[in-house]
């Protein structure tokens, strides 16, 4: 376990000195702000629109740090040849897909708190309210999420030849049953066969990440995800997480490292 | 020898004759574009930078921000373009309607049914995944919540400020829920400004006029005005909105009545009579009114 610690502060590390997030967290602060400068009809309690600029701003960034980070991890170690000293010391190569999921689930983590504590000032500051537990939900689920595209992202890099390859299917996969995951079935009942059982298919095969995302339940105020349907999803994430692991460890334990 | 230093010299002379001619070309282009911003402007009627970027394609954006609104004013409960394609559209009439109006029962009844448009789950994933999101149909009935359909109306007033709806249904929720009546006149001003002949802005802000400022000469003004504007269009064949001429003179004859002008209040009931969906109810009135026109005053 101090191996996989050891492995994943190396990736946390990695991750504050690179600027990525530095950058996103700018640009979203910048963006808000901008947004909440606008004079709208004279009325400053307005805030369900900055609510949802910011949590879109802080999805696309928690996406592209989450697959920019996991899809370098293990293409820079052999690139780099780091990655046959790792192994020398010894450290299993299962230690090292763990070791790099956590450190990069870690550090989105870390990421993810920096972001929704900017949204909890932002807002808290206009409606003088403070759905701290909403937040705090709303971050969670998004770390879960987060998780599984990890997971996911990993598993490309040791089947993809080059990392911005990865980085791009993946991120289109990853907006593919974010946005399309929910509506998979119903598009299918309106097909001819065979692609109707096709549709289908996919649909209970994909991890609904789209169950992840309770933006519209924290910008409209409507109230938590009840907690037991929270942890079922959560179980759900953590399940579609170790079968990528599992799949990521199956193809790098035979995978040949110095070519 | 002397040839040869004569072609050096020429070589050497070549990057600043260079930087002299893009000089030039700059200060030709700039002079020659100087004038183009200004064209533009007065093309795209506005002087808003994204009007002249976006062209007509700003018409699609101000669309989907005024649906915006209307997924706000149902809490984020809306269906998405799949399950519109599978049903019908949303009409956004309701988004200025009062919560206590009597209304069309119809019409409340075919609101329900196509907000009904999630159904029953058809497998785990969707009973699941329902409590993920809001998926029961609400509108908002808090006076505050109002406040925030309008960033997306800005916007969409913004993008196409000949789109009529979009002051109208912003200045009902301004002065009716948020008692912002002063940004609501505001707002259809801006709106009157760009769209000169629309009869909807100017009967809204006759509304706001009589029941607001409690002011009925400007308001019969303006909806006087709406009146001739409508019957102009009516004229040029551009088919306007029935509802509206209805609504109009209505709201004129109600004025009169309460004014205590009954000749002009018969005038109003007998055009009202001609396109009332209940003319008997609207005659019964008439005949009261001509009575009591009848009826000597006894000093």
């Amino acid at each position: 376990m101090n191996t996989i610690l050891a492995l994943s502060q190396v990736v946390i590390k990695e991750l504050y000195r690179r600027k990525d997030f530095y950058v996103l967290f700018v640009l979203t602060a910048i963006i808000t702000l901008l947004m909440a400068s606008a004079n709208l009809f004279h009325d400053d309690k307005i805030v369900r629109y900055l609510k949802e600029i910011c949590l879109l701003l802080i999805w696309l960034s928690g996406l592209v740090i989450a697959i920019g980070t996991a899809a370098r991890q293990i293409p820079a170690e052999r690139e780099n040849r780091t990655i046959f000293p790792l192994l020398a010391k010894p450290v299993s190569r299962a230690q090292v897909v763990v070791g790099k999921f956590l450190g990069c689930w870690f550090a989105c983590g870390v990421a993810l708190v920096m972001f929704y504590l900017f949204l909890g000032l932002i807002s808290g500051s206009r409606e003088h309210e403070w759905p701290v537990l909403s937040y705090l939900q709303a971050l969670w689920l998004q770390w879960v999420f987060i998780a599984v595209v990890i997971a996911l992202v990993l598993l490309g890099s040791v089947i993809f030849a080059a990392p911005s390859s990865n980085g791009t299917i993946s991120f289109v996969v990853v907006l593919g049953i974010w946005g399309l995951g929910r509506y998979l079935h119903q598009v299918a009942l309106q097909q001819a066969e065979p692609i109707r059982t096709l549709l289908s298919v996919i649909y209970f095969l994909i991890p609904h990440l789209e169950w992840y995302d309770v933006r519209d339940l924290v910008v409209h105020s409507k109230g938590l995800v009840p907690w037991g349907y929270c942890a079922l999803a959560s179980l759900y994430g953590a399940a579609y997480t170790a079968f990528f692991l599992v799949a990521t460890w199956l193809c790098f334990r035979r995978k040949a490292l110095n070519k | 020898m002397f040839p040869a230093q004569g072609a050096e010299q020429v070589k050497k002379c070549s990057p600043y004759l260079g930087l002299v001619f893009l000089v030039t070309v700059c200060f030709t282009l700039a002079t020659c574009l100087q004038c183009r911003p200004g064209q533009w402007t007065a093309r795209a009627q506005s002087d808003n930078f994204l009007n002249v970027l976006l062209g007509d394609g700003r018409r699609m954006f101000a669309n989907h921000f005024f649906v915006k609104a209307d997924i706000y004013f149902h809490s984020g409960y809306y269906p998405s373009i799949f399950e519109q394609a599978a049903r019908q559209s949303i009409d956004t009439k309701h988004m200025t309607e009062e919560p206590h109006d009597e209304k069309d029962e119809k019409e409340e009844h075919e609101h329900e049914q196509t907000m009904n448009f999630l159904g029953a789950p058809k497998d785990w994933i969707d009973r699941f995944g329902r409590h993920f999101y809001p998926s029961s149909h609400s509108h908002l009935e808090k006076p505050g919540d109002a406040r925030e359909i309008l960033p997306w109306l800005r916007l969409s007033a913004d993008m196409d400020p000949e789109r009529i709806e979009t002051y109208t249904v912003a200045a009902f929720w301004l002065r009716k829920r948020l008692g912002k009546v002063d940004e609501a006149e505001q707002f259809l001003r801006e709106g009157l400004r760009a769209n000169p002949t629309s009869s909807e802005i100017l009967f809204e802000l006759g509304q706001l006029y009589f029941e607001n400022r409690h002011d009925p000469v400007r308001a019969r003004n303006l909806w006087e005005l709406g009146l001739r504007r409508w019957q102009a269009q009516a004229e040029t064949s551009q088919k306007p909105d029935d509802g509206m001429y209805l609504k109009l003179i209505i709201n004129l004859a109600h004025l009169e009545e309460e004014q205590g002008d009954l000749r002009k209040t018969l005038y109003y009931r007998e055009l009202e009579v001609k396109v009332s969906p209940q003319p008997i109810a609207v005659q019964k009135e008439i005949d009261e009114l001509k009575q009591k026109l009848a009826t000597p005053i006894v000093h």
